[in-house]
C-alpha cells in the first residue's frame, strides 16, 4: 500500500549567500554547465542556482557572505590557491570547479579540525537529523579524525539553560558566526557577540546568560545554528519533526508565514518560513515560541451554559448550547425588539469566520448590530485614509522600506508591537536612512545600537494633530510642497484650502509648542527632513488611533505624505501598523455596522441588492451599533443579547467597569472562546473557540497581504468556529451550507470586487496576495495609489487642532498613556499561558523620577493609579523613559485592570477609544484597589463549572 | 443621572465633537457634514435622540439637525 498522502518536512533551498538584486547578468561555467546570475551574486549562489551544493557551514542565505569556514572552497580556472565560493562573486567568463581530489582533500582536512573538537554523540544529539555538520561529514566523506579526541576541547563547556524556549550548548559550537551575524543583521539587536579569542573563542549573550542579556528571543541565531548548539528545548524534549505545514501566526499584523514543524498532530515547533512574503524568514519571540497556549489546561473545549452568572457553568452538548443560545437570542428579539441584539466579531479570528458573523447578524438577527475590534484600535485609519485617500488600508509592502530614505514614525513602538517588521525598518536605518520618531515616550527605536533617529519630537500625549499640523504649516511656509505632484494627483480646491488653514501663524511650530511641547525649531527640522530627504515614509499605530482626535490624525497623516509627494511609489507611503493579525481582514469583511465587505454602505442600494438576492433575504438599509453603543444601552436597557467571538472586551475595551455594568446588564452573552476569559465571567453560553492551529481560512496582515491559515491539529472542542456559527444560524432560522471555509471565501469573492480573484486555489499557487486582487489586479496589488488615488484625486482635509476634553487638573495631574509589551500580546490571553511571563509577569507604571521622587515611590513600590473613572494597584519603574507629567503601563494582565482607569472619551469620527491620554493621580499604597479585590474574588465565583453528576455504572 | 438622561448627554457630547472637525469648514458646508456624518454611522435611534435633545449646546450641531434623517425601516 501506498501512503494517500505524502507529508513532508518542507525545507527551503538555502543559496548559500543571498542573491543580489541586479539587472545586469554575468554568464559562467559551474562543472561545465553554464549559468548566469544577477551581478553581485556569489559562485556559491550561482552553484546552488544549478542544484550544485557546495559544502558550506558558516554559510546561509539569510546573512552576508562570511568565509570563515573554509569548506565552501572552489577552484576557479587561471586563479591561484583555492578561494572560499561564498566570498567570491560570480564574474563574466568565470570557469569553476566544485569537486575535485584537491578540494575533497582541503575539505576533508578542515572538517577533521572541526570534529577533533565536537563531541561524537549524534545518536543522542537533539540535531541528529538536522544537523550541517553532520550532513557535511557525510558530504566530505570524513572517516577518521587523525588528531584523535584527547587533546583540548570544549566538552565540559556548561550549557546555558536560562532562555525558556531554547538552549544554549558551547562544546556543540563551531564559531562559525552564523549565530552572532543572525542577530545583528537579521533581528538587528546586537546582543551576541563572540567572546575570547582563537581557541577560547566562545559565542556569548554579553557578561550575562541569555535570559538576563539583551536578547528579544527572536529565534533567528536557533534559525541559523548549524549544528545542536542552539536548540529548540521542544525539539530536545520530542525529537525531530517529521512533517511540517505552512500557516500563518496569529499574534501581530505583521503576519509572518510559519512552518508549524510536527510529529503526528503535535507541534514540535513554529520555524519561520523564508517564502513566507511578510516575514521572509524571520519571526519575534511571540510566533516563534509562544504557541503553548494552543494546547494549555485552561483550554475549555466543552460548550456550557448557565441560567445566571453567578450560577456555576455545566457542560452541554453543542446542539443543547447552540439551541439554548438560539432560543433565548430569538426570545430577546421577541420581548425587546429586533435591535436588542448584536455581535462583536474579532481580528484573531480568520475572515471566513469573520464574515460569516456579520452575515449571521444581517441575515439572521435581521440588524447591522455587529461591530469588530478594530473598532478599538484601528477604526480611524479606515476612516481617515477613506477621506483622503478613497481606501481604507496602507499604501505600501512591508518590502517598500528597503526603499525609504526618511522614516517617520508616529504613535508606533514597532521593536515591541510589530518585532518582524521593526528588523526591516532597522535594517534600513543601518544602512542609511534618517529616522523621525513622534511619541511621547522615548521608545528603543529612538537610540538602539547602530541606529540614532535623527529627531525625538516628545510630544505630549493627545497633541498630535497640534504636531502635525505645525509640520504641514513648515512644508507649506517654506516652499517644501512637492506642486507637480499636487497639481497632478490632488483636489487643487481642497489642497489650496488646507494651505490656506495649515498656514495660519496658529498652526506654526512656534504657536504649537505650547500644546506640543516640542522645541519649534525640531519641529522644523523635522519637517525640513521629511519633506527633502528623499523617499518619505510614514508608520504609525494605535498612538495616533486611540485618541478623541484619532481620525484627525490619520487625515493629517496623509495630508502631509500627499503634500510631499510620498504616494504611490515604492519607499514611500502611510503605513498603519495594524494590532492583531487579522485587523485589516476583518475591516475588510464588513464587520463594521454600517458597512458590507469591501468597505460600502448599507445604505447603497446596489450593493445592498446584491447581498440580498445571493442571501436570500431583506437587509437593513440602517447603520447599527457600535461597541459602545452597545454597551451604552445594554446600561440603558435597550440592548440585551450578544455574541461574542474571540474578544475579551472586559479586559481590552475602556471603563472596565462600565463595560462590565453593560455585560451584567445583558440576559443573554454568548462567548466563543479558548478561554474562560473575562467577558466570560459575564457569559450564559459558552462555545469552545478554535486556536490558529485548529483553524483553516486566511488572514490578512497590515500590508493587505491574505495568507492561508492552515489546520494542523482537529479543533480540541469538535468544532471549528466557522461550523459553530453556522449551527448558530440555523437554529436562529437561517441555515448556511459551507462544507468548507473555501467556499466562505468564495463567496466573499462574489460580493467583494477587490476580493474578485481571491480564492484558495489561487493563494496556494501563488503563496499570499495583497488586495485589490481582481481583473484589473490579477495577481494582486503590493504598492496602491501608483497613477491615481482610489477616489480619484487625494483630498486634503482641514484638520483643526482640538485639544481633548481629557484634561489634567490638581487632583488628576499626570498623563496615563497606555502600550504594549514585546513579550506580551493584547489582553494576554494568549501569551500569558506561554513562557513569555518570564520577560514579563505583571503590568508596570512606568514613571519619571521627578514624579517619582515628589511622591516618594521608588521602582518596585506598588503605588495606586487613580482617575475619574477608577482605580488600580501596580508596581512602579521608574525611568526617563517618560517625560515629566507622563505615565505608561500596558493592559496585558487581567488582574491589574489598567481598562478600570481609562474613560469611554473616544475619536470624534469613529467611538475608538481615548486609550492614550487619561488624567491620572499616582500615590504610593500597600494594597490592592476595590476593584481588584471584587476581581479577585469574581475570578472564582463567576468560572465555577458544575462537577458532571456521577452515573453510577449498570 | 439616569442611565438614559447619561446616554442623551453622551450623545450631545459625541455630536459635539463632530461639530469640533467640521467647524474648520465654512458654515454650510460643516452644518450638513456633521448631518452627513451622524447619519452614515450613527443608528436610527440615537439620530432621533439627537433630533429630540430640547437644545444642543453646540450651534453647529443645532444647524446641523436640520439634515439629520430621521430612521427609515
Amino acid at each position: 500500500m501506498r501512503p494517500t498522502q505524502a507529508a513532508r518536512l518542507i525545507k527551503e533551498v538555502d543559496f548559500g549567500t543571498p542573491i543580489r538584486a541586479n539587472e545586469d547578468m554575468v554568464a559562467l561555467t559551474i562543472d561545465g554547465v553554464d549559468v548566469s546570475v544577477p551581478k553581485g551574486t556569489s559562485v556559491m549562489a550561482a552553484a546552488m542556482t544549478l542544484g550544485t551544493k557546495i559544502p558550506k557551514l558558516c554559510a546561509t542565505d539569510s546573512l552576508e557572505p562570511f568565509g570563515s569556514c573554509r569548506l565552501c572552497l572552489v577552484e576557479i580556472e587561471g586563479r591561484k590557491g583555492a578561494p572560499a565560493s561564498c566570498t567570491t562573486p560570480a564574474e563574466a567568463g568565470m570557469v569553476v570547479r566544485t569537486q575535485t581530489d584537491r578540494l575533497a582533500k582541503l575539505r576533508r582536512g578542515v572538517m577533521e579540525l572541526y570534529i577533533s573538537d565536537h563531541p561524537l554523540d549524534c545518536l543522542t544529539c537533539a540535531a541528529n537529523g538536522d544537523c550541517e555538520l553532520q550532513d557535511m561529514a557525510g558530504a566530505v566523506g570524513l572517516r577518521d579524525v587523525r588528531y584523535g579526541y584527547a587533546g583540548e576541547n570544549h566538552f565540559g563547556d556548561a550549557k546555558d539553560q536560562s532562555n525558556p524556549y531554547f538552549s544554549y550548548d558551547p562544546s556543540k559550537c563551531i564559531v562559525c558566526n552564523r549565530c552572532v551575524r543572525a542577530c545583528e543583521e537579521t533581528q538587528g539587536t546586537f546582543a551576541l557577540t563572540i567572546s575570547g579569542r582563537g581557541f577560547d573563542a566562545r559565542v556569548a549573550a554579553g557578561p550575562t546568560d541569555f535570559l538576563s542579556s539583551e536578547c528579544v528571543s527572536c529565534g533567528a541565531c536557533v534559525q541559523a545554528c548549524p549544528t545542536a548548539t542552539l536548540t529548540e528545548k521542544s525539539v530536545i524534549a520530542h525529537g525531530q519533526p517529521d512533517h511540517s505545514v505552512v500557516t500563518t501566526c496569529a499574534y501581530c499584523g505583521v503576519g509572518c508565514s510559519f512552518k508549524a514543524e510536527m510529529q503526528g498532530d503535535r507541534v514540535v515547533r513554529m520555524v519561520p518560513y523564508k517564502d513566507g512574503a511578510a516575514n521572509e524568514g524571520h519571526s519575534c519571540v511571540k510566533g516563534r515560541f509562544a504557541w503553548g497556549y494552543a494546547t494549555h489546561k485552561d483550554r475549555i473545549t466543552k460548550p456550557m451554559i448557565r441560567a445566571k452568572i453567578t450560577d456555576p457553568w455545566r457542560e452541554v452538548s453543542w446542539d443543547e448550547a447552540i439551541g439554548h443560545a438560539a432560543s433565548e437570542f430569538k426570545r430577546i428579539q421577541a420581548k425587546y425588539g429586533r435591535e436588542a441584539v448584536g455581535a462583536i466579531t474579532s481580528s484573531r479570528c480568520t475572515n471566513e469566520e469573520v464574515f460569516l458573523v456579520q452575515k449571521l447578524v444581517r441575515a439572521a438577527f435581521g440588524n447591522n448590530n455587529v461591530d469588530t475590534c478594530a473598532r478599538v484600535c484601528h477604526s480611524p485609519t479606515g476612516y481617515g485614509l477613506s477621506q483622503t485617500f478613497g481606501t481604507s488600508a496602507g499604501t505600501q509592502d512591508f518590502k517598500s522600506v528597503e526603499k525609504s530614505d526618511v522614516i517617520l514614525v508616529i504613535g508606533a513602538n514597532p521593536t515591541d508591537a510589530h518585532p518582524v517588521f521593526a528588523s526591516r525598518l532597522k535594517k534600513r536605518l543601518r544602512a542609511g536612512a534618517q529616522l523621525i520618531v513622534a511619541d511621547p515616550r522615548r521608545i528603543d527605536l529612538v537610540q538602539s545600537p547602530h541606529i540614532r533617529a535623527a529627531h525625538h519630537l516628545q510630544l505630549q500625549p493627545g497633541t498630535n494633530v497640534a504636531l502635525l499640523a505645525s509640520l504641514a504649516n513648515v512644508i507649506v511656509t517654506e516652499g517644501l510642497v512637492n506642486e507637480a505632484y499636487v497639481r497632478e494627483r490632488c483636489d487643487l480646491a481642497a489642497f489650496e484650502a488646507w494651505a490656506r488653514f495649515v498656514a495660519q501663524e496658529k498652526n506654526s511650530p512656534e504657536a504649537m509648542e505650547e500644546h506640543t511641547g516640542v522645541p519649534a525649531a525640531d519641529v522644523r527640522a523635522a519637517a525640513r527632513l521629511y519633506a527633502t530627504g528623499g523617499n518619505g515614509a510614514i508608520y504609525y499605530g494605535l498612538g495616533v488611533t486611540e485618541h478623541s482626535q484619532g481620525s484627525t490624525t490619520v487625515m493629517a497623516i496623509a495630508n502631509l505624505a500627499m503634500a510631499t509627494g510620498n504616494v504611490g511609489r515604492e519607499g514611500v507611503g502611510v503605513n498603519p501598523l495594524r494590532g492583531q493579525n487579522n485587523v485589516q481582514g476583518s475591516c475588510d469583511m464588513g464587520s463594521f455596522p454600517h458597512e458590507f465587505s469591501g468597505y460600502r454602505h448599507v445604505s447603497d442600494d446596489a450593493t445592498r441588492d446584491m447581498f440580498e438576492s445571493l442571501w436570500g433575504v431583506k437587509l437593513d438599509r440602517e447603520p447599527g451599533l457600535r461597541i459602545p453603543n452597545m454597551i451604552d444601552e445594554a446600561v440603558d436597557g435597550a440592548f440585551r443579547g450578544l455574541y461574542v467571538q474571540g474578544e475579551d472586551i472586559a479586559q481590552s475595551d475602556p471603563d472596565t467597569q462600565h463595560i462590565t455594568s453593560g455585560l451584567a446588564s445583558m440576559e443573554c452573552v454568548v462567548v466563543q472562546d479558548l478561554f474562560l476569559n473575562e467577558t466570560a465571567k459575564y457569559a450564559h453560553v459558552f462555545l469552545p473557540g478554535a486556536s490558529f492551529l485548529e483553524k483553516d481560512g486566511t488572514f490578512t496582515n497590515a500590508e493587505r497581504r491574505i495568507n492561508r491559515v492552515r489546520q494542523v491539529m482537529q479543533p480540541l472542542g469538535g468544532k471549528s468556529e466557522w461550523q459553530a456559527t453556522c449551527d448558530l444560524s440555523a437554529a436562529l432560522g437561517y441555515p448556511m451550507a459551507y462544507t468548507h471555509p473555501s467556499e466562505i471565501m468564495d463567496e466573499i469573492a462574489r460580493l467583494t470586487p477587490g476580493f474578485r480573484n481571491v480564492s484558495y486555489a489561487k493563494l496556494d499557487e501563488m503563496g499570499s496576495v495583497q488586495w485589490p486582487c481582481n481583473d484589473s489586479a490579477p495577481n494582486g496589488t503590493p504598492l496602491m495609489h501608483i497613477d491615481r488615488f482610489v477616489r480619484g484625486k487625494g483630498r486634503f482635509m482641514l484638520t483643526e487642532y482640538v485639544p481633548t476634553q481629557e484634561r489634567s487638573g490638581p487632583l488628576f495631574p499626570l498623563l496615563l498613556t497606555t502600550g504594549r509589551i514585546l513579550s506580551q500580546y493584547n489582553v494576554g490571553a494568549q501569551t500569558r499561558r506561554t513562557d513569555n511571563n518570564a520577560w514579563h509577569d505583571e503590568d508596570v507604571l512606568e514613571i519619571n523620577p521627578f514624579d517619582a521622587e515628589n511622591r516618594g515611590v521608588r521602582s518596585g513600590d506598588l503605588v495606586a493609579l487613580a482617575s475619574r473613572t477608577g482605580e488600580i494597584s501596580l508596581r512602579a519603574e521608574v525611568t526617563d523613559r517618560v517625560q515629566p507629567g507622563v505615565v505608561y503601563t500596558t493592559f496585558h494582565h487581567a488582574v491589574t485592570g489598567a481598562n478600570v482607569v481609562t474613560t469611554d472619551n473616544s475619536d470624534w469620527a469613529t467611538n475608538c477609544p481615548e486609550y492614550k491620554v487619561t488624567a491620572v493621580q499616582v500615590r504610593r499604597t500597600n494594597q490592592h484597589s476595590a476593584w481588584q479585590e471584587k476581581n479577585l474574588e469574581e475570578d472564582v465565583s463567576l468560572r465555577r463549572i458544575a462537577t458532571p453528576e456521577l452515573v453510577a455504572a449498570k | 443621572m439616569s442611565a438614559d438622561e447619561r446616554n442623551v448627554a453622551k450623545l450631545a457630547r459625541m455630536a459635539g465633537q463632530i461639530a469640533d472637525f467640521f467647524r474648520a469648514y465654512p458654515e454650510a458646508q460643516a452644518a450638513s457634514s456633521v448631518a452627513e456624518h451622524i447619519n452614515k454611522f450613527w443608528t436610527p435611534k440615537m439620530r432621533a435622540e439627537v433630533l429630540a435633545m430640547p437644545e444642543p449646546g453646540d450651534p453647529l450641531v443645532a444647524k446641523a439637525r436640520a439634515f439629520v434623517r430621521t430612521g427609515e425601516k
